[in-house]
């Protein structure tokens, strides 16, 4: 088990100089820069623009200073809002996002669970058609169209809800944004969990758990439920990488000051340091996210970590 | 594979008509697909308004039933109904170009690797791996910087850049278990060479797994397309795409509820459409799936 948490640990480092480089030199190679929009700036004050952001030294100089601070924590200075460092941008808006994420993955989690155990439990009532119909929905419907609807219905016309914004510590403000990005996911853990567990009471372990006379609550509990959670954490992984892009809908739908709507500013302005810095923020939280889920499974089920 | 025999086989596509004939749900979500988009392609010219025609008259009226504007207009008195027509023709022009070009990555990629098998096998299949680690949203933006915003061309290329990592692990997959059978050892014994081997006999036995992911990739493309347009990295104004008619929609949606649901509700019959036929087609043309 410590061989392969180290063997996947070890593999996050290389994967995540692979993004830094990649969006490094596919970026610098993009036409237009930063400086672009002001077309009044005359030719010397442009080259000094490009002399204090380092622009115009050679590339490769220009990549290993930017790897050495990253290193340090340093991001560089963001080129569209001055005298800002990236990683002070990012650190603003990171614990909105993180707070938002991370109850989406607590709610999916606890709604989803039980939503899918019910309807493989009552396989083919109207119960579980009901709740499977829930989730085609769920799944088909994408979050920047429930959100606005979920504002229309509960902010607008009920006016249960603030429609957008964030004031102080107000937890009211986050009930539907957080809704809204757990949704599919709620929907697709409730499949993943019906799926499983109905594969799962049709082994003979189960069959045998039973000719035991052991309870039905003991048998679901201790022997169904268990295995039927691996398909649910080998999802975790891909459920953060759903949570990094679908917080950016989520703060661009309810105004949300996180710091998603960086990587789309950024991208919009040519602001290279700001996209850079949240591809690599957002890149290794992705990346931890994998490693934690693979290690949780690797636990649950020591085949696979000594594959 | 232990793959149920039907008691009369009448061949691979029969079979599957059959299976997908029986399935009520899936031509009924096909009809409405195929209504939607002959709406798309004949609405805009019938109704005799351009997508982009301004009329001062109408400045964000509601829906009506008298016309002209049957859905509304929006606060530049631009025919609702014609803009999400418009946007659904370009919803599905990149669904399909999009899903051509991650099909064609994604079977040469995954029919070579599984071809190949070893260490050229490995090598590719990482590579697929470390791509389906990162978010993609990631590679598309970062192309989205690289190229002009609003090129329909490079959007349809980014989006389908992406996409092509499922349809090559499923082509390997069936690549690798297809190179050990008879017909295929048959075939090389009579020197059939590697190009000719992949074309003439491991795709046609692939065609019904790609043709029923090819119908799953459309709506992923096309709400990735929507989704890119939302944010104001896809498709640009004045050019509707039901993404940007959305975000528009959102924005005017306390005042003006329909220029949200108009678009909406497209999208999401489009989407759950695609998904029921895709979900129908593999279960009748998928041998894995048709086990269960």
């Amino acid at each position: 088990m410590l061989a392969y948490a180290a063997r996947r640990l070890a593999a996050v480092l290389p994967t995540l100089l692979i993004i830094i480089t990649v969006a490094f030199v596919v970026i610098r190679m993009a036409p237009g820069g930063p400086f672009d929009a002001e077309q009044s700036l005359p030719p010397e004050v442009k080259a000094n623009l490009e002399r204090a952001y380092g622009l115009d030294q050679p590339l490769i100089r220009q990549y290993w200073r930017y790897l050495a601070g990253v290193a340090h924590g340093d991001f560089g200075p963001s080129m569209k809002y001055r005298d800002l460092p990236v990683s002070t941008l990012i650190a603003q808006g990171l614990p909105v996002s993180l707070t938002l994420g991370l109850c989406a993955l607590l709610l999916a989690l606890g709604v989803g669970l039980p939503l899918g155990t019910w309807a493989a439990l009552r396989r083919r009532s109207a119960l579980d058609h009901g709740i499977m119909g829930f989730t085609v929905l769920g799944v088909a419907l994408p979050s920047f169209v429930t959100g606005p609807l979920l504002v229309l219905i509960f902010g607008v016309s009920l006016g249960w809800l603030p429609v957008a914004g964030l004031e102080g510590a107000d937890p009211r403000y986050l009930i539907l944004p957080v809704v809204t990005l757990a949704l599919p996911l709620v929907a697709y853990i409730a499949r993943l969990v019906r799926s499983s567990l109905i594969e799962v009471l049709q082994t003979d372990f189960i069959r045998a758990a039973r000719a035991r006379g052991l309870g039905e609550r003991r048998v679901i509990w201790r022997h169904a439920l268990p295995p039927a959670m691996l398909p649910v954490v080998s999802y975790l992984g891909p459920a953060t990488a759903y949570l990094v892009t679908g917080s950016l809908v989520v703060e661009t739908v309810f105004g949300l000051p996180g710091s998603g709507r960086y990587l789309v500013e950024g991208a919009i302005n040519r602001d290279y340091t700001l996209v850079m810095g949240m591809v690599i923020v957002y890149g290794l939280i992705t990346l931890l996210c994998n490693l934690a889920a693979d290690l949780i499974q690797g636990v649950l089920d020591p085949r696979i970590a000594h594959a | 594979m232990p793959e149920k025999q039907a008691s009369v086989s009448r061949g691979f596509w029969k079979d599957g008509w059959q299976r997908l004939r029986v399935n009520r749900g899936a031509l009924i979500a096909g009809g409405i697909i195929a209504l939607v988009a002959l709406l798309a392609l004949l609405g805009p010219a019938v109704l005799g308004i351009r997508y982009d025609s301004l009329d001062w008259e109408h400045l964000a009226v509601s829906p009506q039933w008298t016309g002209p504007h049957f859905l509304g207009t929006d606060r530049l008195g631009r025919d609702l109904l014609v803009r999400t027509l418009y946007g659904v023709r370009i919803s599905l022009l990149i669904g399909l170009l999009a899903s051509a070009v991650s099909l064609i990555i994604g079977i040469a990629w995954g029919a070579v690797a599984g071809y190949r098998g070893g260490r050229t096998d490995e090598l590719m299949m990482r590579a697929v791996d470390v791509l389906y680690s990162l978010p993609y949203l990631f590679i598309v933006i970062i192309l989205m910087t690289l190229f002009d915003r609003g090129s329909l061309i490079v959007l349809f290329i980014a989006i389908g850049a992406v996409g092509w990592l499922t349809i090559a692990r499923i082509v390997r997959g069936q690549t690798l278990s297809l190179m050990r059978t008879e017909f295929i050892e048959a075939a090389q014994a009579f020197g059939v060479g590697p190009g000719a081997l992949i074309r003439r006999h491991i795709l046609p036995n692939l065609s019904g797994t790609i043709i029923a992911y090819a119908t799953l990739a459309i709506p992923q493309m096309i709400l990735f397309e929507s989704f890119l347009s939302f944010l104001g990295l896809g498709v640009q104004e004045p050019l509707p795409s039901l993404g940007n008619l959305i975000n528009d929609g959102a924005r005017e949606m306390q005042s003006a509820a329909w220029m949200l649901l108009v678009p909406a509700g497209f999208l999401v019959v489009l989407l759950v459409c695609f998904s029921i036929v895709g979900d129908a087609l593999r279960d009748a043309l998928d041998p894995r799936e048709r086990a269960a």
